[in-house]
């Protein structure tokens, strides 16, 4: 079996560092992965992008055109990737910054506030964490609490940090699971 | 030791001093340049050297310089830069001397871009600077054969006293995955005494070495590369390396296809065996010297009715497939670039059309 998240919104937000989080938590587990990012040539603030393939034998293509999932942080990325997204697959959409849906109806289409819920947290800074969360809960792509594991390895060193992002795994994840289960088609 | 998750380019970073090389020249460069970024901070730790060159012939021979002196070096670099260290390489080839390049392959002609390519193709593999030489030239096609490519390099350069070339594309270097430094291919620096100019004091010796290219002599010259020439000939006969994927049984159809392009095309050959179409793959892992032999072989296959060049290139490493097949089955050509890496899907199409 082999799965792909694509982690996409705008540089700052965390993007590339969601995607290694993903990926870190699946090498964990024990799983094949590779973590693919956009490297095109880019302008402070523009898109970012980056692909997580997990898989359970060794990864052929590091090029995705359909992924599996899509974690949209902000509303250039839903348009954009929306419509590759593989039919099944779970669609996270930063609901504070993206006013529109992503129209698909053979997807579980998930609405997280995560830059609202961060800022409440404290730091919009945190609204990946929210993200990731919210994704691993909802797709049960890796082992929830591995990935929170992941999360604090990550901070290590960064001890002020940590209690932010443990509460951002936290709200991520009860955002994720109160939404009831889109029908797909 | 347990598996890291790390970015090509920092992985090659770390595979050259796990294999013992604390000697780092460099000048940065897309998309390559986390090896510099990453080594700045490591060398010191180890107690190596990291230096930026003013330019990449400045780095060229400031490894000339130090691999005469009998010390592991190596750069890594992206084409247009490789350009510049062309120059360096031929005469480091022709005095004899072992060092390790890394070339991260962008799109060219020119400055052209900064994706993935296979465009350096014939640079590596047929020349780039002047003059009759030859590099061993070994691509990886995923970070931990990257890794292990990188720490298998020094021992050969000095095996062979010539410049290694690890050819990777853009991707190779962005890609992160897990990889971990194998304990068995950490090596000793060899002997360098009886040719190194590493001063008559340190090895004890009454004796001048000299490093040199300049062969004015046309006799002397002509036994000078003839003895190069014996080297290449020895690269063939002990180095080629290759992995066939689906070989074993019956094909129609024969992919060669190397570095990241021949991972989309075993996804590809994974969907068309799923469809009930074999096709089978040799992915050349040192691409000079070339498994023409094990082409030759698997194009001859009775059911074998086409093989295909796969590159990301405009058509390059297709003319020693041409010469591997040596007009057995047709030989076809299929690439991109310009950073647009084909998809499975693609692949598929291409094989597709012409069976």
């Amino acid at each position: 079996m082999q799965s792909e998240v694509m982690f996409a919104g705008f540089g700052g937000q965390g993007i590339l560092m969601c995607g290694k989080l993903l990926a870190h938590t699946a090498m964990q587990v024990g799983y094949e992965v590779a973590w693919i990012p956009s490297y095109g040539p880019e302008m402070r603030g523009g898109t970012a992008y980056c692909t997580v393939v997990i898989s359970d034998r060794p990864i052929g293509s590091p090029i995705i055109k359909n992924p599996a999932h899509l974690v949209a942080m902000n509303r250039p990325s839903l348009e954009k990737f929306a419509p590759v997204v593989k039919p099944g697959g779970v669609i996270l959409v930063n609901e504070s910054l993206i006013p529109v849906r992503s129209g698909r109806e053979d997807v579980d289409e998930i609405l997280v506030p995560a830059t609202g819920i961060a800022k409440e947290l404290g730091s919009v800074k945190a609204a990946n964490i929210v993200a990731l969360s919210a994704f691993v809960a909802r797709s049960g792509i890796v082992d929830f609490e591995a990935m929170r594991e992941a999360v604090r390895e990550e901070f290590s060193g960064k001890e002020k940090f940590l209690p932010l992002n443990m509460a951002a795994i936290d709200a991520g994840r009860k955002s994720a699971l109160e939404q009831p289960e889109t029908e797909t088609a | 030791m347990a598996k890291v998750l790390m970015k090509g380019n920092e992985a090659i970073g770390e595979a050259a001093i796990r294999a013992g090389c604390l000697n780092y020249f460099a000048y940065p460069i897309t998309p390559q340049s986390e090896v510099a970024e990453y080594l700045a901070r490591r060398m010191p730790e180890v107690n190596g050297v990291f230096l930026q060159g003013e330019s990449e012939v400045a780095v060229g021979y400031m490894l000339f310089g130090a691999a005469g002196a009998g010390e592991r070096v190596f750069t890594t670099s992206s084409s247009p830069g490789v350009s510049l260290m062309s120059e360096a390489i031929s005469y480091i080839a022709g005095a004899q001397c072992p060092a390790v390049f890394v070339n991260i392959i962008r799109g060219g002609p020119g400055l052209g871009g900064i994706l993935p390519s296979q465009g350096d193709y014939f640079q590596s593999v047929k020349g780039g600077g002047h003059g009759d030489y030859r590099m061993l030239v070994m691509a990886p096609a995923s970070v931990q054969e990257a890794v292990e490519m990188v720490m298998t390099a020094f021992p050969l350069a000095e095996k062979y006293r010539n410049p290694v070339m690890i050819l990777g594309d853009g991707l190779i270097g962005q890609m992160m995955e897990p990889v971990e430094f194998p304990e068995h291919l950490r090596s000793e620096p060899s002997k360098k005494d009886d040719w190194a100019t590493n001063g008559m004091d340190t090895r004890k010796s009454a004796t001048r070495n000299l490093v040199k290219s300049l062969y004015l002599d046309p006799e002397a010259l002509n036994n000078h590369n003839l003895l190069l020439k014996s080297k290449y000939d020895r690269m063939k006969q002990e180095e080629v390396r290759y992995e066939s994927y689906n070989a074993e049984g019956e094909y129609q159809a024969l992919i060669v296809s190397y570095g990241t392009m021949s991972r989309v095309c075993r996804t590809a050959i994974d969907h068309l065996k799923e469809e009930g179409i074999e096709v089978g793959m040799i992915r050349p892992q040192t691409v000079f010297p070339f498994p023409e032999k094990a082409i030759h072989e698997a194009a001859s296959k009775e059911n074998c009715r086409v093989v295909l060049s796969i590159e990301m290139s405009m058509g390059q490493m297709v003319e020693d497939v041409e010469r591997a097949v040596m007009g057995k089955r047709p030989v076809k050509w299929y690439g991109k670039c310009g950073g647009e890496v084909p998809t499975p899907e693609e692949i598929i199409e291409v094989v597709k059309e012409h069976l």
